[in-house]
């Protein structure tokens, strides 16, 4: 019975991240594509919670919905001509990167499908957060801090970038 | 046939080869970077799958979680410089005009 629901749940949440995935990627609206990003990280953040990477989940939802998307809609609400479409989005090369990428879903799905991977005989569903909090903490400390300084490099330079320059005299 | 490993992979492929088609085909900036994003999603479910399905330990989840803090960083960058590009280009961000370092 819970595999049942376990499935279905999967079903939509796959059904739900592709179809607004294509959206965002064939739409010739800007802003539709804009939209569409918000369903896909939120089932993106469902697949995980299925995936039982509970605290990933929660990561997922605060930084990509609530910080991401609110940088890229402003992005997009702040560059002009949003409302001419026909600029606002346009594509090129359509039918030679369609066709690129077709052939790239093939090849990918056929490996995902018939790959002998390795697969444990029974999964289990825990809790994460203390096992991240402790793993972050004693065997990826440094990577952890070097992130850490990373980022605070990464936003002053970002910070750099988009102020306004002074004339020059 | 329960869903599985190959499932959660093959929908990751799916985002993945949108993702690159919207990277590829886009002349918007802005559209560019959402295909980024989507390629990046996509990585996070394999990581998250073959965590859960075929390891049964932490280390994709905290993987994951550094791919996460590396896409925010992203895009906070990428979209300053989508903005000083619309400032100082007469409000283009079309990447096919974009052939000079400087105006």
């Amino acid at each position: 019975m819970t595999h049942i629901v376990y499935d279905a749940v999967f079903y939509i949440l796959a059904f739900f991240v592709v179809g607004s995935a294509g959206i965002v990627a064939l739409s010739r609206n800007i802003m539709r594509s804009a939209f569409a990003l918000v369903v896909t990280f939120l089932g993106v953040a469902g697949l995980f919670a299925l995936l039982s990477a509970d605290f990933l989940a929660a990561t997922q939802l605060l930084v990509y919905v609530g910080g991401i998307l609110v940088l890229i809609l402003f992005a997009v609400m702040l560059s002009s001509r949003i409302k001419e479409i026909k600029i606002s989005n346009l594509s090129v090369g359509v039918f030679s990167g369609g066709s690129i990428i077709t052939l790239l879903i093939l090849l990918l799905t056929y490996i995902s499908i018939k790959t002998p991977w390795k697969e444990l005989d029974t999964v289990n569903f825990a809790p994460t957060t203390s096992a991240i909090g402790n793993n972050l903490l004693t065997k990826y400390l440094l990577p952890f801090e070097v992130l850490s300084v990373l980022l605070l490099v990464g936003l002053i330079g970002a910070v750099v970038v988009a102020r306004k320059e002074k004339d020059e005299p | 046939m329960n869903v599985g490993l190959s499932h959660f992979l093959v929908v990751g492929a799916l985002v993945f080869s949108l993702g690159l088609y919207c990277v590829i085909t886009r002349r918007n900036a802005i559209g560019v970077l959402m295909g980024v994003e989507l390629i990046l999603n996509s990585a996070n479910v394999n990581f998250l799958a073959f965590s859960h399905f075929s390891h049964g330990n932490i280390d994709g989840n905290i993987f994951a979680l550094f791919c996460i803090v590396l896409a925010a960083l992203e895009c906070a960058v990428a979209l300053a410089i989508v903005m000083a590009v619309y400032r100082n280009f007469d409000k283009i961000i079309d990447m096919e005009k974009l052939i000079t370092m400087k105006k």
